[in-house]
């Protein structure tokens, strides 16, 4: 049992990453912020929606990264808490009136509440085992949506629409760029957050879990409670961005939050670079923009073509968007140095 | 001095030709975004991926049928610009694509995108752009709100409708019926159910003695069938989809229940339902049609099926004929080139709209002969007929009137 049990858990491609690794250097950080900042000024409204909804994605990936980056297990469960968040959002917003903004503190600490208690039973599991029982969380989260007990406030099969915000004090931007903005200022705070995290004790602590169970509880660190804290914390990030969602797109239903959406987020992260934090974006991106891509090129065949394209994305830089940014970083370092 | 004279004179002249052949242009001809002297740019948003992939054969059959209007010299001169995208049946999804086909790609309007979901998304999206979300390709009863949504239509008759007529047949002929209802747990059998309920009135709650609803993801409904069969109900209602429902027909002749069974429109074409359930197994069963099958043999040297078939030979030759969303975008296709044509040069979003609301005893090849297209100002519900059938031997007899199952939203 134990020797299949370690060949399972061993099975994760996640390297060691080491945490300096998992965030960008601050000249690069800057223009990357400066690109987020300036980007909505020179395009169409539609595509700041798209940027919004890459920026919400993103956060999305960003949790499921501190879970299975930071404390190396798996979750294919992460669209529940999505689906949590925007529910608990677009409820409060339409039945109770309140402000958008108030909804998604309130999503992400309900999100975090249910993501650690979720933890402290399915954290016996672990690696595969884990993943099939966050994935039974996915399929089931749509129909307990549906459920008629709750049609009084989710509205049943028919979704709940959203009422979309205005710009606040008479702010001359669209709506879709002050949303953007406002989803932009969350992510910047919970990235910085996240990153702070991962560098405090907790952070070190998930990370050794992640490297090695065993030594880290020889070590004297409560495995079970940093395990369940990195599914909560993940979960409560994953709702916040459901809730944003929600507001973006004014609309929620169950069969937006289907098992789809999980493997989505999964993809993304894996695009973007397991365990390096900024690379979600990337992954978020990754999933917004090659399904339309892969679209273009064939209508009937889009999703042979979106398999081809993650394929070759697999094959050429397994480590996703970080690989990348190594190999850019050892080019610039080597102009530099002629 | 002179010369300056000559040059302002020039000027004012140039001016009010200019002035004189722009307005005499805008008596004539009208454009929103979308149209021009030679294109009309339409959008689309179908689920080509995701879990109602097989509905992606309506996007297709439209192309087709739209490619066909374009070599044959487009409406009014204009060619079809048909744009459609896949929103794998994701609302988060269609609103994206909505807006780029509103607002990138620009089109006229956005004519039969699929599913109560995605459309639920992008409503209040539609109206407040006034872009026509026409024909929408769902029987949800919502679409039929003008005052509330000037901008939404649906086309096809809506699902509460039918089931009315259904409680209404059981109610005159069957007033002491056992039901057992099997649905969809989705808005598709939601919708029925109410509808059913509704139809009922004050009785349902005596007469209804079963519910059972499966989920999509299940791979069989036999053991929903067995548990109806327990109730002890003699009349059976089946709302569920083509695959569930050749399983229900199967199963119920196998464990010998003999009920009357009332099998919904969605399930009723012999070639994907009645066939692979088996001819013996399907005798008696009740359900109601707007369209005709073309699987049906009744049909095969009518004039409608012939011209449909003509089409398929020549711009949609890989097309399953046994496929009744072929026969529906078809279809649904003439109705958009009927408005479009109606319109004339006066292309703008808001005539369009108009057009679109004052159809009046419409017919095409494709639907059952008395079922007509009718539309006003206040009713945004293309077609609200249904004919109930019978099965008998191999194929559907069609008995007693058009009946008509208004119901607005």
């Amino acid at each position: 049992m134990s020797a299949i049990q370690e060949t399972v858990t061993d099975a994760p491609a996640i390297d060691a990453v080491p945490k300096r690794a998992m965030t960008l250097g601050a000249g690069t950080s800057a223009v990357v912020l400066l690109l987020l900042l300036v980007m909505p000024l020179f395009v169409k409204n539609f595509v700041i929606f798209q940027l919004t909804t890459v920026l919400i994605y993103g956060l999305a990936v960003l949790a499921l990264n501190i879970l299975t980056g930071g404390s190396g297990q798996f979750s294919l469960g992460q669209s529940a808490f999505y689906a949590l968040g925007a529910y608990i959002s677009a409820v409060l917003m339409e039945h109770a009136g309140m402000n958008y903004a108030l909804t998604l503190p309130i999503s992400g600490i309900i999100c975090f509440a249910f993501g650690f208690l979720f933890g402290l039973p399915a954290l016996r599991l672990s690696g595969i085992y884990l993943a099939l029982a966050t994935f039974a969380l996915a399929v089931a989260m749509p129909q307990f949506l549906k459920l008629g007990a709750l049609e009084e406030w989710t509205g049943g099969v028919q979704g709940l629409v959203v009422t979309k915000p205005d710009a606040p004090f008479g702010l001359p931007l669209s709506q879709d760029t002050w949303l953007y903005y406002f989803t932009l200022a969350i992510a910047i705070a919970i990235y910085i957050a996240s990153i702070n995290l991962l560098r405090s004790r907790s952070g070190r602590a998930m990370m050794a879990i992640r490297d090695n169970e065993i030594a880290a509880s020889a070590m004297g660190i409560n495995v079970a409670l940093y395990k369940t804290l990195a599914f909560g914390v993940s979960a409560g990030i994953t709702g916040v961005a459901g809730g944003l969602g929600a507001i973006v797109v004014q609309f929620v239903a169950p069969d937006s939050y289907t098992i789809q959406l999980a493997i989505a987020l999964f993809l993304g992260m894996v695009v973007g670079g397991v365990g390096w934090l900024p690379g979600s974006i990337v992954g978020a991106a990754f999933i917004v923009f090659v399904p339309n891509i892969a679209e273009s090129i064939s209508k009937g065949l889009s999703g042979a073509v979106f398999g081809v394209l993650l394929f070759v994305v697999i094959f050429l830089v397994p480590h996703g968007a970080r690989q990348v940014a190594l190999v850019c970083q050892h080019w610039i370092g080597k102009l530099k140095r002629s | 001095m002179p010369v300056l004279q000559m040059r302002l004179a020039t000027l004012s002249a140039a001016f009010i030709v200019f002035a004189a052949t722009t307005s005499g242009a805008l008596a004539q001809k009208k454009y929103d975004p979308g149209a021009t002297d030679t294109e009309i740019k339409i959008g689309n948003i179908m689920p080509y991926s995701g879990p109602a992939s097989a509905y992606g054969v309506i996007g297709k059959t439209e192309a087709a049928y739209f490619n066909k209007i374009n070599a044959e010299g487009g409406i009014n001169g204009r060619k079809i610009n048909f744009i459609s995208y896949d929103d794998a049946y994701s609302p988060p999804k269609t609103v994206e694509q909505a807006r780029k086909l509103v607002e990138s790609d620009e089109v006229l309007l956005i004519f039969n995108s699929l599913g109560t979901p995605p459309n639920s998304a992008i409503h209040k999206y539609m109206n407040s752009k006034k872009v026509p979300q026409l024909f929408v390709a769902t029987g949800a009863t919502k679409w039929n709100d003008p005052k509330h949504f000037p901008w939404t239509m649906g086309w096809q008759p809506n699902y509460q409708s039918e089931t009315r007529i259904y409680a209404k047949y059981i109610l005159k002929n069957m007033p002491n019926a056992k039901i057992a209802v099997m649905y969809q747990n989705d808005d598709y059998g939601k919708d029925y159910l109410q509808g059913l309920l509704d139809g009922l009135g004050s009785k349902a709650k005596t007469m209804i003695v079963a519910e059972e609803s499966y989920e999509t993801s299940e791979p069989t409904v036999d053991s929903h069938i067995v548990k109806l069969k327990a109730s002890g109900a003699d009349v059976f209602i089946n709302i569920s989809t083509p695959k569930f429902a050749a399983q229900a027909i199967k199963k119920i002749a196998e464990i010998g229940w003999k009920p009357t069974h009332f099998l919904n429109n969605v399930s009723a074409s012999i070639g994907s339902v009645i066939k692979p359930a088996g001819y013996e197994n399907a005798q008696g069963i009740i359900s109601s049609a707007y369209l005709k099958d073309p699987t049906d043999p009744q049909w095969k040297d009518d004039a409608g099926m012939k011209g449909w078939n003509a089409f398929l030979d020549k711009y949609y030759p890989e097309a399953n004929r046994a496929d009744a969303s072929v026969m529906y975008g078809y279809t649904v296709a003439q109705t958009m080139v009927h408005v479009l044509k109606a319109c004339g040069d006066n292309l703008t979003r808001a005539n369009v709209m108009k057009q679109a609301a004052s159809m009046k005893n419409l017919s095409f090849g494709g639907l059952l002969p008395g079922v007509t297209i009718n539309t006003s100002a206040t009713d945004f519900a293309p077609l609200a007929q249904l004919q109930l059938e019978k099965f008998e031997g191999n194929t559907w007899h069609r008995f007693g009137d058009i009946i008509s199952g208004d119901v607005g939203g």
